[in-house]
């Protein structure tokens, strides 16, 4: 369980966070969704106690995570792949973290083990590729065995071999009953992992809503129409109360606000020819940065509004 | 790669568990410490300038002994010479110290530290903890081995000392105690200043540098900066023979370490405060 109240964290004159309040629950895998820079790791940097809240708080298994008593035991951390000392060997490197907070020794075999680096358990991490690196900072989050997992943006630089083992393991651990809290800014990763979604722009929260609710309601339909009549059939469908964009090709209209049936149905009433009648579902990807696009808008276009 | 399970410690078997320690910080920075390169070369670099340069000054000072004035011979210190190349050997202390906290600022390892010990004054004390432990060994077995080459090189020459003579085992014991106090605020200017190149120039600035300018000031200003420069009043602890203008060792010493401590609380305040 993590909790965030009203966190606020500013840089200067640049709000990074704004306001963000939210719950993650055990059980489920939540994606933390957003476009670069709105925010996500400055949020994850204050859950883990590295960065101060410049307002607000956020608590890990009820306390502030500076209270943790052993901080690895409870939450496992992926940050930044990178976040390694390259002159380390892999082990050396897990081991350093294991016995700061009494993890045996034996644990370090085992998550080497689970992300298939064992093999390379004994070279240095700077000859270490960015697919490698991920899986030790993966390794490393496994090893307390912890209730809530955090990952920021953890399939970057993977072939699509690990990605698959990533987003196993991840539903996997939710299974267990583990909190388990993924970021990314890819809705199509998000869609097939994540269980429930929180999404930010610009450091504030914009959807705090469930996969499937969230493919239901912003999925926005339109109908592709080809017609020797087109014009004829783009003023019916404005007098309708639908929009209509004209691509480049004169007979080639889209029409939302109407679905398929509706345009047939118009298109008769008024005796045109249809040479096409496609109905096309706005991808996830196009729904997200819709999403996101409007909370930037709505942010740069305040004023006049 | 295995499937995806991280067995076999379930959640059921996750119920128990201590809470961390000071100790187990400590544990893990001596990992830290060993599991890099530079630790072995560094402290290598330490023994052999400090034992080799210790030989050669005191054979080269021991050759004209005879032919030096009056006052020269009065202020005669064979243990001071013999020590005299762990003035040098510092450098590879001061480096190996900043960088065992600036390298995790430079390669982001300090946020996988501070996350799996986010209380940062352990961090910090477990750190500066483990490498002076390490940097007494070392000195001592540097000043030892320095002070015994010295003056097997010294005798037959020159008048040489042994242990048994007045200060002579406290200026031995003290210049490994110097240098340890000199790897504490090397750690601490580390934590403090954060990258690699400005920590090694600032302690560069302290131990060589200023002390240099100094040298260059009319006597009045420079007898009371000598006098009280951190470094060179820790310094006293590893002479014999107690030239004018310097502070007695042990209160030379107690200067050096209240500079390392205020140096040290600065960092300490910093760390807990400024993002990682």
């Amino acid at each position: 369980m993590i909790e965030a109240h009203g966190l606020v964290k500013r840089y200067g004159s640049t709000m990074a966070v704004d306001d963000l309040s939210f719950s993650i629950r055990p059980g489920l895998v939540t994606g933390f969704l957003g476009p670069n820079g709105a925010g996500k790791t400055t949020t994850m940097r204050m859950i883990l106690g590295l960065d101060a809240p410049t307002q607000g708080s956020v608590t890990v298994a009820g306390r502030s995570y500076r209270d943790l008593p052993a901080p690895m035991r409870e939450v496992g951390a992926l940050l930044d792949a990178k976040a390694v000392h390259g002159g380390r060997r892999a082990f050396d490197h897990l081991l350093c973290l294991a016995l700061s907070n009494g993890i045996p020794r034996r644990r370090v075999d085992e998550v080497l083990r689970t992300v298939g680096l064992e093999d390379v358990a004994r070279r240095r991490a700077k000859g270490f590729s960015l697919g490698m690196s991920q899986r030790l900072g993966i390794a490393s989050a496994l090893l307390g065995d912890p209730a809530v997992l955090i990952f920021d943006e953890p399939v970057n630089g993977l072939d699509p071999d690990g990605i698959h083992w990533v987003r196993t393991l991840m539903r996997t651990l939710a299974a267990e009953g583990r909190t388990v809290l993924v970021s990314s800014h890819l809705m199509s990763e998000m869609a097939l992992t994540a269980d429930h979604l929180l999404v930010i722009g610009k450091g504030r929260l914009i959807a705090d809503t469930s996969v499937d609710d969230f493919v239901r309601s912003s999925s926005q339909q339109s109908v592709h129409v080809r017609s020797p009549q087109a014009a004829e059939l783009a003023a019916g469908c404005r007098e309708a109360g639908a929009t209509v964009d004209a691509g480049t090709d004169p007979d080639v209209i889209e029409i939302t606000g109407l679905d398929s049936a509706e345009v047939g149905k118009l298109a008769a009433a008024h005796g045109i020819v249809l040479f096409e009648l496609i109905p096309v579902r706005a991808s996830l990807e196009e729904a997200f940065m819709e999403l996101t696009r409007d909370s930037v808008e709505y942010q740069a276009a305040g004023a006049t509004r | 790669m295995t499937d995806a399970t991280i067995a076999p410690a379930g959640p059921d078997q996750r119920a128990a568990f201590r809470p961390a320690t000071f100790a187990d910080a400590l544990r893990s920075e001596w990992t830290k410490l060993r599991s890099v390169r530079s630790t072995f070369w560094a402290l290598t670099v330490t023994v052999v300038l400090g034992v080799g340069l210790g030989a050669a000054i005191s054979a080269a000072a021991a050759h004209g002994y005879a032919k030096s004035s009056a006052s020269g011979k009065l202020s005669w210190d064979p243990t001071a010479l013999s020590l005299d190349g762990i003035g040098i050997a510092t450098l590879a202390i001061a480096v190996l110290g900043v960088l065992f906290i600036s390298s995790e600022y430079s390669s982001g390892m300090i946020r996988s530290s501070l996350i799996a010990v986010p209380k940062r004054g352990r961090v910090l004390a477990a750190k500066s903890l483990v490498f002076a432990a390490v940097t007494f060994v070392v000195g001592e077995v540097t000043s030892f081995t320095a002070f015994f080459v010295g003056q097997a090189l010294i005798g037959g020459h020159a008048p040489d000392a042994a242990l048994g003579d007045p200060g002579v085992a406290r200026a031995v014991v003290g210049a490994g105690l110097a240098l340890t106090a000199l790897a504490v605020l090397s750690v601490a200017a580390g934590t403090l200043l954060r990258h690699p190149a400005v920590g090694i120039a600032a302690m560069v600035a302290i131990l060589f540098v200023l002390p240099g300018i100094a040298q260059a000031l009319p006597d009045s200003w420079r007898n009371p900066v000598i006098e009280f420069w951190p470094t060179q009043a820790g310094g006293q602890l590893a002479s014999v023979y107690h030239s004018p203008h310097t502070l007695q060792p042990w209160p030379g010493f107690g200067v050096m370490c209240l500079f390392v401590a205020i140096v040290y609380a600065i960092a300490w305040a910093l760390l807990d405060r400024r993002d990682a």
